[in-house]
Order: structure tokens, then C-alpha cells, then sequence
């Protein structure tokens, strides 16, 4: 028993007497700087400190022998250090090295503009895409309120940085959409056909954008659909413009989804209010369908498809701007359908495939006739210009694509990214003459491209973009090679300097098609500098930018006075500054956007006689959008301010006797002013399960009914012109849209705060 | 002698399972007893998760300490005021929340803590956010009610958000009060399963509705 008791007394002296021993030292990055907050911990042991402000730790142990100490903080490796711990105090420095994250690095941002709801370096979310009041809930149109991009508003499409409208090119999950907006009309810009709520986000590249899209001389739009609605829900609208439906449905398990939508759009009741300048022998009429589906796959592959079908009708007349007496009367007719289904797959080892087909198809059914005061048709042969007045036009359009792209995860944020598209397109076009002669012509092409990139992050502040674009369309016979590159420097946490470099390369339009002549690719090279500033709650980007434009198509005029191209000697260079200011603190609750664009452009093009500013470029542009949501009144207020400086017009003639174009006459329009202001009320806006989710818009679009001029168009002799004007000097939109199912005041609060 | 030795063995391990634990408690007590100091110098609250993490991982097989080093860290993300930083943190939360979750997996306190991780990542900004962190912070008290009915956190939790949503979106005074008495009632009756189980919130219910008077 007294052994036992010995032993006890031993056991306890023994941990008495156990020796403490110091551990300190100092952690630093690999560029000595020193570490604030690291944990620096002895495996297995309690042990261990935090550092201080200057890096430093210390702590005691009564470990011994060979320990390891575990060195840790987020952003940086993790660093296993072993130590041998004796009888004497230890003095152990450490150095740790930055990790390359996405919440850290730069992005690569020279040229993009982003709406999204996650991602970082986004200028706009999702829903400012739809509060924007000018924008109408037009996709690309609160597009227009970014720098970089014209107010015209005598066609459709985006005009980006001294490009046209066919210069920019509009991608959904990475597929080419050929007829985006509706089939164009005389003087009157057309709508996109998607509903904004179809895409989660939005990259809007003013240039310089990414190899994996081609085909486009200016900027490229592209839009990423929705994955998976959130829950189960009906949908309805009711407007002064038309009806609609529609329901998506969630499984259960969440694993897949579909939906179907039917949208009937009438602007009859609109009309009889809102007095317009064109007589509507047939109102603006229009089916629209949707469809899609999403299915998980395994190993979090996604499938996802998306239909879409839609037939419109429209008809007016304008007074004829050759006589006094007669009158224009323009018909068109359209079906369009785009189907688009594509596969997601993780492949495992850090690669993932991206593969999918579309296909679209499009009809346009135009006719053009002379009529009579009695809107009686007349055909007038002398002189020659009044008979191609009555014509009719048929557009039969289908289009494809396939695309696969493999990209591949290196360390940190590093990857590689390869793929291929074809595109397939076959246009064919009946042009009746008012004596029945018919003119068929057909353009078919087939593209193939092939394209790779790396994003290299040589550490969180310096990444590049570096990647080409191979290209062979067959009706142009030739290979191009485009290179692209991209560079992204951190100046501070909130700032950065970026720049982008590219090559651009297009096909020449269908309108200016079928041709004899050999042609080459038309040519962009874009240079851009960029920086910005941007924290939760303000952005401030400045973009300087050079475009050179070569190989420009010229025209001359082929068969029924249209213009061909027949040849490559066209150039051109645009040149600017552009600011971007959000604001979303100064003032409480109130969030606004400024933004300025100055451009110098000139092109040589098409049936230009000289290098001049084409008439669809303004010197300056300025936008402002201010939103206030107002919470005890369940109402938010959007309004919003676009300026622009005059354009210039021209009317360019072709002189027979020496066979070439001359600006018979030229001017510049009046300024652009647009003020637009729109009111969201939500009555059951906080209301504990209410039986419908209600949301209520009121949008009066040009407030001040100010006076624009978009152009002038000139009569045939060049004696007269006339203003090409809005159809209307204001616009009224009325609507209540509700959600049955669901509660959707989160998405109120989301959308409107 | 055998008989000697054996019983020295059993002692032996005795004596050095008594003082893990021993020392386990009482490295668990120091830490717990400067928590409440520690809000008032933010900076010490990571010092402190750092120090609840080391004795996690020693332990290998106790989640308190992973609950207290999450615990911790996502209430120093709610003291930062720059907004681009609270993410890191908050993910950094669910780290060691996640360890503590395998550990004792269905356990409601650890549910609080997860509601408080979404609600801190809302933060950053509550605009964009609400459709993804909304949902997951109001599901986690949720499971954290289910799976200990006894336990007030979840309501206090509740109760709070309530008191700092605006009154049109279902929240204010009078929606919270409720739901902060629940607490309160749930508080005089909580017993923690040890003094160094989670037994905390008690003054802040009482201040939230000193609040709403």
C-alpha cells in the first residue's frame, strides 16, 4: 500500500514539475508584411496564439519533444511547422503566402458591364434591368442608360462606340439569337422578343470581349437564363398593351422543373388613347409562347431548354414624302421561333463540359404600297422611283448552332477554356415588283469557329485574359485569326486598372447580300484602358477606348436600286471617354446612376462618298436614373433622364453621269432629351399570407412630350426632307402583374428597398 | 505485484483521463469567462475563436469548443463595418460550424449559429441577399426549434430579426413582442447540460424588449 501511495505522489510530482516552455516568433506574407490575426497553434495541444497588430505571437507549453505548430489564416496557405521543443524557449518566424481567391483577385472587367445578383464587379442586378424607366422593361434597352451606347430611336439594337446596330451581337447561354428584336419597321425601333425575368445575368461587353464569341465588330450582349425557378407559381398580367400567362413548376425533390407562358400582346386600346403619328390600318398584334425545362443531371449537371414561338402582325401609313397627296402604306407579318438546349457537365479532375445545339427560324411577310387620299393602291410608272413603291417582300430565315466548350480548373482561379461553334444560316428572299416580276435570291453560309483562353491570376492583383479565335465562314473562303487579350492590375482593395486588347472580325449584313464581288471580313482592333472604383456602395468606372475599323463593306447599287457590297475598302476609327458613377448612400434610401459618354467617330462605309460621322453617332450622351423605394407607401419611384447631342443627317445621292455617291445635303439633328418616370405599388406588401402577390406599374415614358429628331428622310429629288420623329410624343404604360402560389414579398423587398 | 501493477495501470489512466477532462473543462471555463469582455474589443472575439478552435482540434471529439470558435467568429462579423469583409468571416464561421455539426449533427444550437451565419452574409447587403440568406437563416431557427423545443435562442433569434424587419414586411415591436416573451419564458426555465454548455441571450432579450416598451 505504501508502494502504491509512492507511486501516486510520483504521478503527481511528475506532472508538477513538467517545464514550460516559450514559443514565439513573428508571421509574416512572403512580402513581409506583417500578419495580423494568424492562429498559430501546437497540434494536439491546447497551445498556441493569435497574433498581434505587428505580426507577433508567444505562448507556452509543457509539450516535449517533436510537435508540430499549425499556422493558419484565411486567404493564405496553411503552413505545418515542426518543432523540436527541449528545455529551451523557442523562437520560430514563419512566412505565409497569399492564395488566390475569387472574393480577393482582380476582375477581369476592361470593356464588360455586368447586371447580376452575384457576382463581383457587377454594375447592375437583375431587376435594375426592369425598374429602369426608360428601358420600358426592355432588355437591352437599360443598356442604354450605361456608357457607350447611343440613343437611337429610329431602329432597334444596340449602337456601341461608333458601331451599328448589326455590330453587336446578342448570345443566350451562349448562342447566337438572330432576331432578337422583332422584324424591323420603317422608322419605328422594335422591342426585344424575351422577357427580362428569363435571365439571371447579364454581361454587356462595350469591346474587348472574350474568344469564345466572334461574328461581332462592336460589343457583344450576353445573357445567362435562369437555372431553377424558386418555387412553384402561377403568373398573370394585365396591361393597356395585353394579356399573359404563365406557370412554372418546381418538382419536389427540386431536381427539374418546367414552365410554359403565352403572351397576347394588342395595342389597339393604347392607340385610340395615345394619338400617333402613323395611320394603323392594322394595330401592332402579337402571340408570343414560351417553353422550357430543366433537369439536374448527375454529378450537378444541368439540362436546360428553352422554345420559343411567336407570330405578329403589324400595318400603317405614312403620308408619301414624294407628293402631297399620296401615301405609304407599310404591312408586315411575322413568324419567329428560336429553340436552344444545352448540357452542363462536370467531367471530374477539374474539367467541365458546356455543350448545346439552337436552332431559329424566322418569316417576314412584307408589303409596300402607293395608295390614293381613299387609301385605294395606285401604281404610277413615270417617274420609275414611284413603281418600286409597291413591292412585296418575302424573308424566309433559318438558322443553327453548335457549340461545345471544355474548360479546365489549374491552381487558384487559373483555367483553360476550348471549344468550337457552327453556325448554319440560310436566308432566302422573293422580292415581288409592282409589275409581278419576281426577284429570288438566296445566301447561305456555314461558319466554323474554334476558340480557346486562359485566365491566368498571376497573384490576386494581376490577371490576364489571353485567348484567340480561328474562323472559316464558306461565303467567304477564307480563314481569320483573332487574337484577344485582357489584363486586370489591383491598385487597392477597391480599385483597379484594367486593359483590354482585341481583334474583331464580321461577316457583312444580310441587306447589303448576295454579291459577285470577292469580299473579306469586315475588321475591328479595340484598345481599351479602364479604371475603376468600386465598394458595396458606390462605382465609378472611366473608360478610355481606340477602335480602328478596316475592310469596311462599300456599296454601289445592284438590281432594283438596293445596295451590294463590292468590296473591302471601307475604314473607319471611333475614339472616347466614357464615366459611370453609382451612387446607392449619399442620400437615405435613394439609389442613382450617372453616366457620360463622349465619342469621335468617322467611317468610310457603304454608300459614304468620304470619311464622315455616321448618323447614328452622337458626340455626347449622358444618362441619369434615380430610384427611391418608399416603404409606408408600398410604392417605388423610378425616374429617369437621357440627353444626347445632335446627330448628323445625310442625304446621299448616286450622281449617274460620274457613277458615284455625293452628299447631296447634310445637318445635324436637335439635341436628345428623354424623361421617363415610372411608380411600382405593391398593396400586399407585407401581408402575412396573401392569396396573391400584386404588383401595380404606372410608366409615362417622355413625361415632357420634349420634341425629338431622330434623322431626316428626303424625298427622291432631295427638295424636300422631313423629321423622322417618335410614332408618339409620349407614351402611357398601365399594368398589374400577380403571382398566385407563392408569396412573392421577399422578391418585393429584394426588388425594392 | 500484479496485482500492484495493474492497479498502478488503472490509476494511471485514470489520473490522466481525469485531468484531460479536467483540463478540457477548465481551458473550456477561462475561454467562456472572457467571452462577455470580448464584444467589447471585437478583435479579441477571433483571439478567442482561435483559442476555442486550438482546443477542438486537440479534443477531436467534443463540439462545444467548434460551436463557441463559429460562435465567436460570426459575432465579429457582425461588429465590422466594412461590408466587403464580412463575407470571409462569416464563411469562416461556417467552417467550424460545420465540424461541430458532424460532431452532433441535428443539434439546435448549432442550428442557431447557422441561422446567424446567413443572417451576417445578408448583411453585406440585404437588397440583394434577402432571396438567398433569407430563406436558409429562417429555415435554420426553424430546425433549431424542432430539435430542442426547450431551447429560448431560437426564439431570441427570431425575435430580433422581427424587431429590426420594417413593419411593412411583417416585422416591428408588436409582431416581435411575442415571440421575445416566448424567449423569456424559455430562459427562466433553461437548464444548460453543463456549465459549459451554450447558455447565453438572456440580457439581450431583455434589452430588445426594454426596446419594443
Amino acid at each position: 500500500m505504501r508502494k502504491l501511495y509512492l507511486i501516486i505522489m510520483l504521478l503527481g510530482f511528475f506532472r508538477i514539475v513538467s517545464a514550460q516552455i516559450s514559443i514565439s516568433g513573428h508571421v509574416t506574407t512572403d512580402k513581409n508584411k506583417p500578419l495580423y490575426g494568424v492562429s498559430v497553434s501546437l497540434l494536439n495541444s491546447y497551445d498556441g496564439a493569435t497574433t498581434d497588430s505587428l505580426g507577433n505571437y508567444r505562448f507556452t507549453t509543457t509539450e516535449k519533444g517533436e510537435r508540430q505548430l499549425e499556422v493558419t489564416i484565411s486567404g493564405f496557405n496553411i503552413v505545418y511547422q515542426k518543432l523540436l521543443i527541449g528545455s529551451d524557449s523557442i523562437v520560430q518566424n514563419i512566412s505565409l503566402k497569399e492564395l488566390i481567391t475569387e472574393l480577393k483577385a482582380v476582375v477581369i472587367s476592361a470593356g464588360s458591364f455586368e447586371a447580376s445578383d452575384k457576382n463581383k464587379g457587377a454594375v447592375l442586378s437583375s431587376i435594375d434591368i426592369v425598374t429602369t424607366p426608360s428601358a420600358n422593361g426592355d432588355v437591352t434597352s437599360a443598356f442604354k442608360s450605361l456608357p457607350g451606347t447611343q440613343q437611337v430611336g429610329e431602329s432597334e439594337g444596340l449602337f456601341v462606340r461608333g458601331g451599328t446596330a448589326t455590330e453587336s451581337k446578342i448570345y443566350m447561354d451562349g448562342f447566337l439569337v438572330n432576331n432578337f428584336f422583332y422584324s424591323s419597321t420603317p422608322g419605328i425601333a422594335t422591342r426585344g422578343r424575351f422577357n427580362p425575368f428569363l435571365f439571371k445575368g447579364t454581361v454587356f461587353s462595350t469591346g474587348g470581349y472574350s474568344a469564345l464569341y466572334g461574328q461581332a465588330l462592336s460589343a457583344a450582349l450576353v445573357l445567362e437564363s435562369n437555372d431553377f425557378p424558386e418555387r412553384t407559381q402561377a403568373d398573370l398580367s394585365v396591361s393597356v398593351v395585353g394579356l399573359g400567362g404563365g406557370i412554372q413548376h418546381l418538382s419536389k425533390d427540386k431536381k427539374s422543373s418546367w414552365g410554359v407562358s403565352y403572351n397576347f400582346t394588342n395595342l389597339w386600346l393604347a392607340f385610340n388613347v395615345i394619338k400617333q403619328k402613323q395611320d394603323y390600318f392594322q394595330v401592332p398584334l402579337a402571340h408570343q409562347a414560351d417553353a422550357n425545362f430543366r433537369i439536374k443531371t448527375k454529378n450537378g449537371g444541368l439540362l436546360k431548354y428553352y422554345g420559343y414561338l411567336s407570330t405578329n402582325k403589324v400595318g400603317f401609313r405614312n403620308p408619301d414624302i414624294d407628293s402631297i397627296v399620296l401615301k405609304n402604306a407599310f404591312a408586315l407579318q411575322n413568324v419567329n421561333t428560336y429553340q436552344n438546349i444545352n448540357w452542363k457537365k462536370w467531367l471530374g479532375d477539374g474539367w467541365k463540359i458546356y455543350t448545346g445545339i439552337s436552332f431559329s427560324t424566322n418569316k417576314d411577310d412584307i408589303t409596300n404600297e402607293l395608295q390614293d387620299a381613299d387609301n385605294k393602291k395606285v401604281i404610277i410608272t413615270n417617274p420609275v422611283f414611284y413603281a418600286y413603291k409597291n413591292y412585296s417582300l418575302i424573308n424566309t430565315a433559318s438558322y443553327a448552332q453548335a457549340r461545345f466548350v471544355f474548360e479546365k480548373k489549374l491552381k487558384g482561379l487559373t483555367a483553360i477554356r476550348f471549344g468550337g461553334d457552327y453556325f448554319y444560316s440560310n436566308e432566302k428572299t422573293t422580292y415581288t415588283l409592282f409589275n409581278g416580276a419576281k426577284l429570288s435570291e438566296k445566301v447561305t453560309d456555314n461558319i466554323y469557329a474554334a476558340f480557346a483562353e486562359t485566365d491566368i491570376y498571376v497573384t490576386n492583383s494581376l490577371a490576364a485574359k489571353i485567348g484567340g479565335r480561328l474562323e472559316h465562314s464558306a461565303l467567304i473562303n477564307k480563314w481569320n485569326v483573332a487574337p484577344r487579350l485582357s489584363l486586370a492590375y489591383k491598385v487597392s482593395n477597391a480599385s483597379q486598372a484594367s486593359f483590354a486588347y482585341g481583334i474583331f472580325y464580321q461577316n457583312p449584313e444580310r441587306k447589303i447580300l448576295p454579291t459577285f464581288a470577292s469580299i473579306d471580313y469586315s475588321k475591328a482592333t479595340h484598345y481599351i484602358f479602364q479604371y475603376t472604383v468600386q465598394t458595396q456602395n458606390y462605382t465609378l468606372r472611366t473608360e478610355l477606348f481606340y477602335k480602328k475599323y478596316d475592310d469596311l463593306y462599300k456599296t454601289a447599287p445592284g438590281i432594283s436600286g438596293r445596295e451590294i457590297a463590292v468590296n473591302n475598302n471601307g475604314y473607319g476609327k471611333a475614339q472616347g471617354i466614357e464615366f459611370f458613377w453609382r451612387d446607392k448612400k449619399t442620400i437615405k434610401n435613394v439609389d442613382y446612376w450617372f453616366s457620360y459618354s463622349y465619342l469621335d467617330t468617322k467611317r468610310n462605309y457603304l454608300n459614304y462618298p468620304a470619311e464622315i460621322q455616321p448618323s447614328f453617332a452622337a458626340n455626347h450622351t449622358a444618362a441619369f436614373v434615380l430610384k427611391k423605394f418608399m416603404l409606408p407607401w408600398k410604392t417605388g419611384f423610378n425616374f429617369s433622364y437621357n440627353f444626347a447631342t445632335g446627330r448628323p443627317y445625310y442625304n446621299i445621292s448616286y450622281d449617274i453621269t460620274q457613277a458615284k455617291y455625293r452628299i447631296a445635303d447634310q445637318g445635324r439633328t436637335i439635341n436628345y432629351n428623354l424623361m421617363s418616370f415610372s411608380v411600382n405599388y405593391l398593396p400586399n406588401l407585407g401581408k402575412t399570407n396573401p392569396k396573391a402577390f400584386v404588383v401595380w406599374v404606372l410608366g409615362i415614358n417622355n413625361v415632357l412630350g420634349q420634341k425629338q429628331v431622330y434623322s431626316y428622310n428626303y424625298s427622291n429629288d432631295g427638295s424636300r426632307k422631313e423629321a423622322v420623329t417618335p410614332p408618339a410624343s409620349r407614351f402611357v404604360f398601365i399594368g398589374c402583374f400577380l403571382s398566385f402560389g407563392i408569396d412573392r414579398t421577399q422578391d418585393a423587398i429584394n426588388n425594392n428597398l | 505485484m500484479k496485482k500492484l501493477f495493474l492497479s498502478t495501470m488503472v490509476l494511471f489512466i485514470a489520473v490522466i483521463a481525469s485531468a484531460q477532462s479536467e483540463k478540457y473543462i477548465a481551458a473550456m471555463k477561462k475561454n467562456l469567462s472572457v467571452i462577455d469582455s470580448s464584444f467589447k474589443n471585437p478583435p479579441d472575439l477571433l483571439t478567442l475563436s482561435n483559442s476555442f478552435e486550438r482546443i477542438g482540434a486537440a479534443e477531436k471529439t467534443q463540439w462545444l469548443p467548434y460551436y463557441y470558435a463559429a460562435f465567436c467568429q460570426v459575432n465579429y462579423g457582425f461588429t465590422i463595418h466594412d461590408k466587403d469583409k464580412i463575407d470571409g468571416f462569416a464563411d469562416r464561421a461556417a467552417v467550424l460550424i460545420a465540424k461541430a455539426d458532424s460532431l452532433s449533427p441535428n443539434n439546435s444550437e448549432i442550428s442557431c449559429i447557422k441561422s446567424m451565419i446567413a443572417s451576417c452574409h445578408m448583411m453585406v447587403n440585404p437588397q440583394q441577399r434577402w432571396q438567398e440568406y433569407g430563406p436558409a437563416s429562417s429555415s435554420n431557427i426553424e430546425a433549431a426549434m424542432q430539435q430542442d423545443p426547450a431551447n429560448p435562442r431560437p426564439y431570441y433569434l427570431k425575435g430580433q430579426g422581427l424587431v429590426y424587419t420594417p413593419e411593412q414586411f411583417g416585422g416591428g415591436c408588436k409582431t416581435a413582442k411575442p415571440v421575445l416573451e416566448t424567449a423569456m419564458d424559455k430562459y427562466g426555465s433553461f437548464k444548460p447540460a453543463s456549465d459549459i454548455n451554450p447558455n447565453w441571450g438572456k440580457p439581450q432579450v431583455e434589452n430588445l424588449l426594454k426596446g419594443c416598451q
